[in-house]
Formats: C-alpha cells, structure tokens, sequence
C-alpha cells in the first residue's frame, strides 16, 4: 500500500467527519432557557423573519423544522402522543382539520380565537386562521382580455377555453377548492364540472409555481391558483411579469394558512404566546406585506396591490368542511385527475 | 498496486476450480452460485453483522405491513381498481424504457472516458458523472422551461417556423428527464469495472483476431456485466421510487399515487398499501437482476500485467464521441445550470443569501460525508458475505438491503419516525437517526460497486493470507478492503452525491433547525422563489464537482 495515496483518502474522510462534529456540536450548543418547537408547512421564506422578531422580543427559543404540509401532519400523526411539536403551522385548513379530528389539537382561548373572524378558524376551536389565501384566475394578459374572464370559475368549462387552462390536482389548496365546490354546489355538480375540464384537456401542473410558469410562458392562457404566487413572483423579478390575477365576481374561495397548538405540547403556555405574537398587528402586516396574503385579524388593511377582502364576493363556506377530504379525492379518483 | 494477474478466463461460465460442497438446501437449480468455501464457515462475526444491516433495512416494509395491517375492507378497493393496473403497467414501461436507454449511455460513456484516447478524458469524465447531483425536480423544471411548450428551444426555432414541439408532458418526458439524471450510476460503476480489467485480456482477444469491437463485444463486455447490471438496478429502483421528474412531467407513476394518498387525506393505510406494491415490483426487478448478473468468475486466476492500459484509438469516431458527449452534457447539466442562472440573475438579495449558503453548504456536505462512509461501512459485510460465501441467506440478505431503494423517500422517512420515536425516542430528530434513514435508503449504491470491484478480487489471495496464518479479520482489513479501493471509491462517491440531494428524508428526519441545499432549493422553488433557489442549486452542483474530481483523481492513481 502506499501511504500517500492512503492518506489523502482519509484526509479528505477526516476533515467531512470533523465538518460534522463541528457541526453537530454547533446545533447541540443551542443554550437552554424557554423553547418551543414549532413544525411548519409556511417554508421559511414566508415565516422565518416573524420567528426571528419573536425570538429577540420574548427570550423565547423557537425550534422550528420545515417540510411540506401534509407530510409534516403525517409526521404528527406517526409520531403520536411523544411528539415533540408544540404547535403545527399549515398551509391550508384541511391538514389541520384531519389533525384535529385525529384529536391531536388542543381547544384554544376564546380570546384569542375572537381575534380572527369566525369563518377563518375552526369552530370547535381547535385552529385558527393566520392568514388568508384567495382562489384566483391567473391569466397572462395578452392572450386573455380581462373582461372575458368569468364571475364563475365553473364558467371555465366553456368550449372556448378549451385546452387554455391549466390546474394543480395533487395541491392540496385546488383539493380545498374542490371539497368547496362539493359542499356548496353539491357533488353531482362538482363531478360535472371537474368531468367538462378534463374533456377540456385542462393541463394538470405539479404545483402552483409551475402553474405560473406556464401561464407566463404562454403554454397555457390561465390557470387556477392562490393569489399570492404572483405578487412573490413578481417581487423576485426585476422585469415586467405577463401575468395578471382575476379574483372571480361571483364569489372567491378564501382558504387560510392557519395554526393549532398539539394536545401534547410541552410548553401550551409559550406556544400559545406564539400564536398571539402571529395574529398580533406586526405579524400581521408582515403576512400582507411581506407574502401578500391576507391578514384576519379585524382591523388591519391588506397590501395595497390586492383587492381589499370585503370587496370580494367570498364564497359562503365553512372552512371546517374542507377538512372531508376523502370523499373529494376519491372523485378526483374517480373522473382520473389523481 | 495490482496484485495476481494474467493468463485470462474469459468469462467462463463452466470453470469450477474447485468442487463445491453439496448443497443441501439448493435452491434455484441451475447454475449453482459458486462456493468457496464451506458455507458453514461464515465467520460469526460477518454473519451477524450482515444480518443486522438487512434487517435495519427492512424497517421500512415492517412498518408498511404493520400500517397496511388497518386498512381493513377498503384493501381489495385499492388493489383491484383499474387506476391501481394502470400506474402500475406505466411504472413498469418507464422503469424499463429508462434502465435500458439510461444503462446504453452509461455504458458508452464510460468506454469512452476510460478506454479511448477521447481528448480532455478527465475533463468528460466528471461532466458527464455531474448530472447525478441534481434533484430530479430541479432537473425537470428546467427541461420544462427549455423543451416545454413555449420553452426557449421552441423560441429558437421559431425563426424557422417550427410553432410547436411534441409535448414534454407525459411518457417522454419523464422517461428523458430520468433518463439523463440517472445515467451516471451505470457510468460510474462501469467506470469502476473497467478499471479493474486486465488489459492483457483484450489484447489477447485481439492477436486472436478480433477487431476492436469484436474484442469489446466478446471480451470486455461480458466482464462488465456484472458492473452493468450493477449500475442499471440502481438507475430501476431510482426510476420506481422518483416522485419530482414524474410529478413535474405529469406521468402518471407509482409514487405520485403513493403520494396522493400521503398528502391528501392523510391516509397512511392505503399509501402502505400501494406502496408494498412498489415492495413487489422491487423484488421482480431484483429477481430479473439475480438471473441477469452471472455467475462467472471474474477475478484473474494467476499472476500478470500489473499495467495501464493502452487507450483505444477513435480515429474517425472522435468527433461524433466528443459531439455525443457535448450534447448529453448540455441537455443533462448545461439546461438547468443555465436555467438556474438565470434565476441567479433575476436575485435582489444575494449578498444575504450567500451568507446563509455558507452554513447550509456545511450542513449538506457533513450529513453526507458521514451518510457515505456509514454506507460503505454497513455495506461491507453484506458484500462480503454475498459474494465469498454465497448461499441462500446471503442473497436474501442481499435483496432485503435494496427493497428500501425502491420505495419513495416519504415512506422510509415515516417509518422511521414511527420506529424512532418509540423505541429510540434519544435519537429521534439527531444526526443519528438522519444518517440511519441515509443508510437504509441509499446503502444499495455502496453495494453494487463493492459487490463488482470484489468479483474481480480473486478469493485466492485472501485464501494464501489465511494460509499464512492471519485471521479472517485481519484478512478482510489487510487484504480484501484495500484491494476493494477503487469499489470503496466509487460506493463513497454515489451516497455522497446523492444525499446532498435527497429531500424528503432530510426534511423529516433531520435535526431540527437544520437546513441543507436540498431542503432549501426545494422551499424556495415551492413557493415560486425561483431567485433564491439559485445560489443553493449552483453551490450543489459546484461542491458535488469538487467531490467528483477528488474522487476521479483517486480513481485515477489506484489503477
């Protein structure tokens, strides 16, 4: 053997086993003092910031992992009652409904759900809404007039759009739209309408970013998302996007990004100080000014670029109801979009 | 540094040197896999510890039985429907279409960046290995924004009138896209079985009167069968268990089912179950592998040319070689780092943003390094086992080592939450448990590597070590692993580049707090913060190119 070649083999070998010490250590150095875990489905893009403000006003430590929010609910429930989760941050309403019928929430205060308008937490008051997220029509302006647009999604299985327009099937917000349909345009009709798209050759996307790419591509004309893509997207360009939001006349699904704090939290009391540091005045503007969602606390202006929420015909839904899932996916199932 | 050598055994399939002891529970009859030595003679130790690696390996399958265990009446629902057939057959075609167009490139390209005189072979040899460093859902996207409807490509011709291209969606593209982001695996470990070749072999064959093609086709080609069948299961398990390139590309595969069930109403039962499917598809594809890899010996059987070996003249063919490998590495690597650039450029914020980098970059680099050299570690003793003392426990222990490959990364990582929070709860959410889920997932791409460098090791060195007088231990750590370099080599170099992008596991197992580039192109691409996906997607790629190099360089002074 020759030693060299041997040695610089295990040099390289040593040095990454002595990077990870260091940097094991450097996580474990986290010093002691109040903490919460946080699991999160908001990425850090959209929350980190307000997590950090928190931090250095309170003293308190916030642990927070990101992921995906169905899988970080999947996570919980596996991990059931020895889950180190304090509280559960989730894009949508219907991952904290299955953790909440799953019974892994805990009631929260009446006062602090009563900063945050009925319809945008749950009624049992296992969760509550943080932020709001609006079903739009995102439409590349110079393929579509905007008066063309319709009042009605439903309008979108027209003839003439054929092929124009493109959905996110596995996204768990179009689910939360489609068990919306189903609950209030009943679910012969919601199957009618998902039947008429697929014939339409609807294009179904991954996700919504990818939704948005095609429509400014000019691969398809419009396609059906949250609002707020476009205003992120537009922020991080430094060009003109070609991409336009129609919020519907007749009536806008308003979906929330919401939190619960887990029956097996081991800090209720921190962790119920974070969610009223989220639905503070601060947090909230940061959620319209910052991601461009809507804030919920009553009171508070959202981003100037968006319509202002009691302009918007908003669907008359409970969001509790989103959480009957399964019977949306099984039509999705069933009319071959899952 | 090349120990016996010479007089050749071409890829004998008869030459038993040595009467194997009988076998009394033989399974599949013919041809019996070669024994060297009573099989009663596995030392415990290796025994064990082999036993133990499979057995950490099939966590996952205990957990999806137990998960499946509850489904209850919905099962025969979920088997028998139509949509279940389906994404089943399409799994099935992608799967083969992608292993053998991704396992022709590999096989070439690894022919053409160790055997010929290709200008700059080095140079080739690390852009064209490169691909295997990028998330497949990175890779799609950037496929799509370039081939896409509308993409750049379609921008280009239009100048020439071309209005649209066949679409990118669907079969093709999915099939393209995993087809150039796993052609590696068989390149690399082709790479690896044709450095461990006696050129005197070829030479033979060609004094014989074989034409170079001829000599390659009769000679080299089935030497390396076993590193090809190696480096093509990879690429099929990776094809079955891919969610990004087939969700972004709208194929209707496996995973995106699995995943369906996971995310949308949360339903573990059913996902278990669809994904035990996937359980029986990986044994099929490991049966088909069993029967494809030979049972020949490939080591040489006495002492020899301990040489380089002279690099085959391409004469006229240089050209087409170089514009062939041009063109895979633009397609594979050049499309999305010019996608990513471009996103680069778009960023307001970057000063910030590397900042940041710098500790995300030491996050991905030290989960890995530690992930691969634990893989090789746990690999070793299986390898060993398999291949000096074949018998029935062995290749069961083989297969149960690579079931987890086949699965996608949500279903390991949740069964290892489920394992680790109740009989580990210490461990849970450290680095320990990170790299054991690193392990259980990507140990198979040690072992191919290992298991075709220690073929080519002839049993009959370590025999004379413990003729004179040294223990099986002292053998395997002086003898067997140094001589399994170049396998070690290219085993650390595949879990390396692979864990830096690997995904799901990372985000549910890892430490908390404790962001690495995977995770961090994945949340900014997410929520269409294609800017700050940039830097972390560029620094991968960079830092996967150093690794490479080292490791080439390594490569390279072994033979």
């Amino acid at each position: 053997m020759n030693l060299i070649r041997s040695h610089s083999l295990l040099a390289v070998v040593a040095l990454l086993v002595v990077l990870a010490l260091i940097r094991v250590i450097w996580i474990g150095r986290d010093g002691t003092g109040p903490s919460i875990t946080v699991y999160s489905g908001r990425t850090a893009d959209l929350i980190q910031p307000l997590i950090d403000q928190f931090e250095r006003e309170t003293g308190i430590r916030v642990q927070v992992r990101y992921g995906q929010t169905a899988e970080m609910a999947a996570t919980i429930l596996e991990e059931g009652r020895r889950s180190p989760a304090d509280v559960f941050l989730a894009q949508d309403a219907g991952a904290l409904g299955a953790l909440a019928r799953a019974d892994r929430l805990t009631p929260l205060p009446a006062d602090l759900l009563d900063l945050v308008e009925a319809r945008f937490r749950s009624p049992a008051g296992q969760w509550v809404g943080l932020s709001g997220r609006a079903r739009v029509i995102t439409y590349h302006p110079d393929r579509i007039d905007p008066s063309a647009l319709p009042d009605h999604l439903q309008a979108l299985c027209e003839p003439h759009w054929q092929g124009r327009v493109g959905w996110a099937p596995m996204n768990a917000s179009f689910q939360a739209f489609v068990t919306a349909l189903r609950v209030t345009e009943g679910h012969d009709a919601a199957r009618d309408w998902l039947t008429c798209m697929a014939r339409q050759r609807t294009r179904s996307y991954a996700n919504n970013s990818a939704i948005l790419m095609a429509v400014a591509s000019g691969e398809i004309d419009a396609g059906l998302v949250n609002h707020y893509y476009l205003h992120a997207l537009a922020r991080e360009r430094t060009g003109a996007l070609p991409i336009r939001n129609h919020y519907p006349a007749g009536g806008v699904l308003v979906n929330v990004a919401g939190a619960g704090i887990l029956r097996t939290a081991s800090a209720p009391d921190l962790a119920d100080r974070f969610l009223r540091y989220l639905l503070d005045e601060s947090a909230q503007r940061y959620f319209t000014d910052r991601t461009f969602e809507y804030p919920l606390v009553r009171g508070i202006a959202p981003n100037e670029v968006l319509p202002p929420l009691h302009d918007l015909q908003t669907t008359d839904l409970d969001l509790n109801q989103l959480d009957d899932l399964e019977r949306t996916l099984r039509l999705l199932q069933d009319v071959h979009l899952l | 540094m090349f120990i016996s050598c010479s007089a050749v055994d071409m890829g004998t399939r008869s030459a038993t040197t040595r009467s194997a002891p009988v076998q009394a529970f033989a399974s599949p009859p013919p041809p019996a896999p070669r024994r060297f030595r009573d099989p009663g003679q596995v030392p415990l130790w290796l025994r064990l510890s082999a036993l133990f690696v499979a057995l950490l390996c099939l966590l996952p399958v205990l957990y999806l039985v137990l998960r499946g265990a509850e489904i209850g009446s919905d099962l025969w629902s979920i088997l028998f429907r139509g949509r279940t057939a389906r994404i089943f057959l399409n799994s099935v075609l992608l799967t083969l279409t992608v292993t053998a167009s991704a396992t022709a490139i590999g096989v070439l390209l690894a022919w053409l960046t160790v055997r010929t005189d290709l200008p700059h072979r080095r140079f080739w040899s690390i852009l064209t290995c490169l691909p295997i460093v990028l998330p497949s859902y990175v890779g799609a996207f950037a496929l799509i924004a370039t081939l896409g409807p509308n993409g750049a490509l379609q921008h280009l011709l239009s100048v020439w009138g071309v209005t649209q291209l066949p679409s990118i969606y669907g079969f093709f593209g999915a099939w393209l896209a995993l087809t150039l982001f796993t052609y590696p695996y068989v390149q690399l470990s082709v790479r690896a079985g044709l450095r461990g070749l006696d050129p005197s072999m070829e030479e033979a064959a060609r004094s014989l009167g074989r034409s170079n093609l001829s000599a390659f086709r009769r000679v080299t080609l089935p030497h390396l069968q076993p590193a090809i069948v190696a480096g093509a299961l990879l690429v099929a398990l990776y094809t079955l268990s891919d969610f990004g390139a087939v969700s972004l590309l709208q194929f209707d595969a496996f995973t995106r089912a699995i995943y369906v069930h996971y995310t949308g109403a949360l339903d573990r039962s059913a996902a278990a179950i669809l994904a035990l499917l996937l359980v029986v598809l990986t044994l099929g594809i490991l049966t088909m592998e069993y029967r494809l890899r030979g049972r020949s010996r490939y080591y040489r059987v006495s002492a020899g040319a301990a040489r380089r070996q002279q690099p085959m003249p391409l004469g006229v063919w240089k050209v087409p070689a170089l514009m062939f490998c041009g063109l895979l590495v633009f397609l594979a690597l050049g499309i999305p780092l010019l996608v990513t650039g471009y996103w680069l450029i778009q960023d307001g914020a970057s000063v910030n943003v590397l900042r940041e980098t710098v500790t995300i970059t030491l996050n991905s680099v030290a989960a890995a390094g530690l992930a691969s050299a634990a893989c090789v570690l746990a690999a070793l003793p299986i390898v060993v086992y398999a291949v000096r003392f074949p018998d029935r426990h062995s290749r069961w222990m083989e297969r149960c080592v690579y079931i987890a490959h086949g699965l996608p990364g949500i279903v390991v990582a949740l069964a290892l939450v489920f394992f680790g929070i109740r009989f580990v709860p210490a461990l849970y959410q450290t680095w320990a448990m990170l790299i054991l889920a690193y392990v259980i997932l990507f140990i198979p791409l040690a072992l191919g590597n290992l298991r075709a460098t220690l073929m080519q090791i002839s049993p009959r060195i370590e025999e004379a070590s413990r003729m004179l007088g040294k223990s099986a231990r002292s053998t395997l750590s002086q003898i067997t692993v140094p001589l399994l370099r170049p396998g070690l080599l290219a085993g650390l170099a595949l879990v390396f580049l692979t864990c830096m992008k690997e995904l799901p596991a990372t985000l549910i197992l890892g430490p908390t707090g404790f962001p690495t580039l995977a995770t961090r192109i994945w949340s900014a691409t997410e929520e269409a913060y294609f800017a700050r996906a940039a830097a972390p997607a560029l620094i991968l790629v960079a830092v996967s190119a150093i690794s490479m190099w080292i490791i080439l360089r390594q490569e390279e002074r072994v033979s």
